[in-house]
């Protein structure tokens, strides 16, 4: 009996989880008409794709896709190569004054955004990186990568002696022990950190919204914010839009 | 290893330069604008401590600041208080009487909302809590539908409607953390304490919990520190509103930075934001340390 409650409290936990993207589904494949009539609660007629298409023309969500797509994948790759240069330094190389430099890339992920932000739009500004993709790159490139640093920084410490012994043996000098020995053993975690830096940085939000102003550079996210502030869509209009907004999230789903 | 440390250094430029461009740099100007007025264009003029006297008699910025701690309670502690419990029944009940794989489809369920950008969440949650969105018509639907509201229009209810869409957002990371932890956890204790004819109660609480301090630790201090930064759901579900009930410092700072464009209040928002932040992070790592010797 006791049992039966537990499993069916976790049940209803998770149609409540789902339930908001299932009526959001649902409602993303209604003609505007078919929602006024009928409310966001009842099964559509039939399929109306309609809405998405014409959301996805209005915002030009292509675009906006593409953005997202290439500066995540930047960030992430650029961001996992500083990861590896730092931690190389910090925690197999212990470099003098590791410690306190590894508390400056701590704070530097710690920080909130507010304390950078408008420091930030003036510098881009002054740059000519303002509203360019490549501001943004290079800005979530070091916030991502001091997590990056801290964590494998920590697991450089316990890296295997030997192996940088016989690289050195055999004549590598430092950087050559980095690429053929470092890099390749600790490939899992460089594929893990990969991941959560493609995630977070498709995910951001405070950060390009202040930077990317126009529809070329904005990314998913941004543009959906956006156009959510403005109130400007019909409800099956916003449905599509979340639908769309949730239909590519990260390269490991 | 025996040759030159220095020589490390080389590998670590990249990235200071970075850190030193990107962070610290911008941070310090932050710092220097504060004690400045400035409308973001011109010379910025020296005020001293001004903004930061004005700031503790600005009723808007200690009403944030209040809206701020109902958000640590709904991304923090009821996330983690609720995840310990879920977590704890898909561990030892689910996974076991149904297998890990019923398991892990329910902690999948639980967690989707950690994976979506935050603009999806708020634009799915402003949809469901409109007037004439899904809540009331199911309230109606079962009979309720005097319980009916304008959710995130009504001044006296917007910030529990917030609240409530954070705890939905944020309480699959920890039911992640902990299912990871217990794995780690030592299961002879737990049949130990069974043997004991301990209750399932009585081991979750003496055995489960002092296992999973770490990831307590973790959990709340990540957690806190997400709510006392929270802005894009503010931003996408309410702007602040309706009449500032659901503003927060990071939200009041850019709406001066960008909207009122009065750089030097909102640098000085920031700062005391970000000294708070920093002297949280120092206070939980120094009681974890103390926790940690036997």
């Amino acid at each position: 009996m006791k049992r039966h409650v537990t499993l069916w409290s976790l049940i209803v936990l998770a149609v409540v989880m789902l339930a908001p993207f299932l009526v959001v589904a649902l409602n993303a494949l209604k003609s505007p008409s078919e929602y006024a009539t009928d409310g966001p609660l009842s099964f559509p007629d039939g399929v109306y794709l309609q809405g998405l298409i014409d959301f996805w023309a209005r915002v030009g969500f292509g675009q906006k896709l593409l953005n997202s797509v290439v500066i995540s994948g930047s960030v992430a790759v650029l961001a996992v190569v500083i990861s590896v240069l730092n931690a190389y330094a910090l925690g197999i190389g212990r470099v003098r004054g590791r410690t306190w430099i590894l508390v400056a890339f701590l704070i530097a992920n710690t920080l909130p955004q507010e304390a950078l932000a408008y420091p930030l739009y003036f510098l881009a500004n002054e740059t000519g990186l303002y509203d360019t993709r490549l501001g943004v790159i290079i800005i979530f490139t070091i916030i991502q990568a001091a997590f990056g640093t801290y964590l494998l920084s920590s697991t450089y410490v316990g890296f295997p002696h030997e192996l940088l012994e016989a690289a050195y043996l055999d004549g590598a000098n430092k950087w050559q022990t980095l690429v053929r020995v470092v890099v390749p053993i600790s490939r899992p975690t460089l594929g893990v950190l990969f991941v959560f830096f493609f995630i977070w940085t498709w995910n951001e939000f405070f950060l390009p919204l202040i930077l990317l102003i126009s529809n070329d550079t904005q990314t998913v996210p941004v543009a959906l914010g956006v156009l959510q502030g403005q109130r400007m869509m019909d409800a099956t209009m916003t449905s599509a839009s979340a639908l769309l907004g949730s239909s590519r999230r990260s390269p490991s789903s | 290893m025996t040759r030159s440390r220095g020589s490390y250094l080389l590998f670590l430029i990249p990235g200071a330069l970075l850190l030193i461009a990107v962070i610290l740099v911008p941070f310090a100007m932050n710092i220097g604008i504060s004690f400045t007025q400035w409308s973001g264009a011109g010379d910025p003029k020296w005020t001293g401590l001004d903004n930061y006297r004005r700031l503790f008699a600005d009723d808007v910025f200690w009403a944030s600041f209040r809206h701020n701690v109902g958000l640590v309670v709904a991304m923090a502690i009821v996330p983690t208080v609720a995840g310990l419990v879920i977590a704890a029944a898909l561990f030892d009940f689910v996974a076991k009487r149904f297998g890990a794989r019923a398991a892990s489809v329910l902690r999948a369920c639980v967690y989707l909302p950690q994976v979506l950008p935050i603009a999806v969440a708020g634009i799915v949650w402003s949809w469901l809590l409109a007037p004439e969105g899904a809540v009331n018509e199911v309230l109606s639907a079962v009979g309720l539908g005097s319980l009916a509201q304008n959710w995130l229009g009504d001044p006296d209810v917007a910030l529990w409607s917030v609240m409530g869409v954070m705890v939905w957002i944020q309480v699959g990371y920890p039911v992640v953390i902990f299912m990871a932890g217990m794995q780690r956890a030592d299961p002879s204790l737990h049949e130990a304490a069974e043997l004991d004819g301990a209750s399932w109660w009585g081991r979750f609480w003496h055995v489960t919990v002092p296992q999973l301090r770490p990831e307590l630790f973790v959990v709340l201090l990540t957690c806190t520190i997400a709510a006392l930064k929270v802005f894009g759901p503010i931003y996408v579900l309410t702007r602040g509103g309706p009449g500032g009930s659901t503003n927060v410092p990071s939200y009041y700072s850019f709406q001066n930075f960008f909207e009122k464009t009065q750089v030097g209040y909102g640098a000085a928002i920031a700062t005391v934001l970000t000294v708070l932040i920093l002297v949280l992070t120092t206070v939980f790592l120094r009681v974890q340390k103390r926790g940690e010797r036997p």
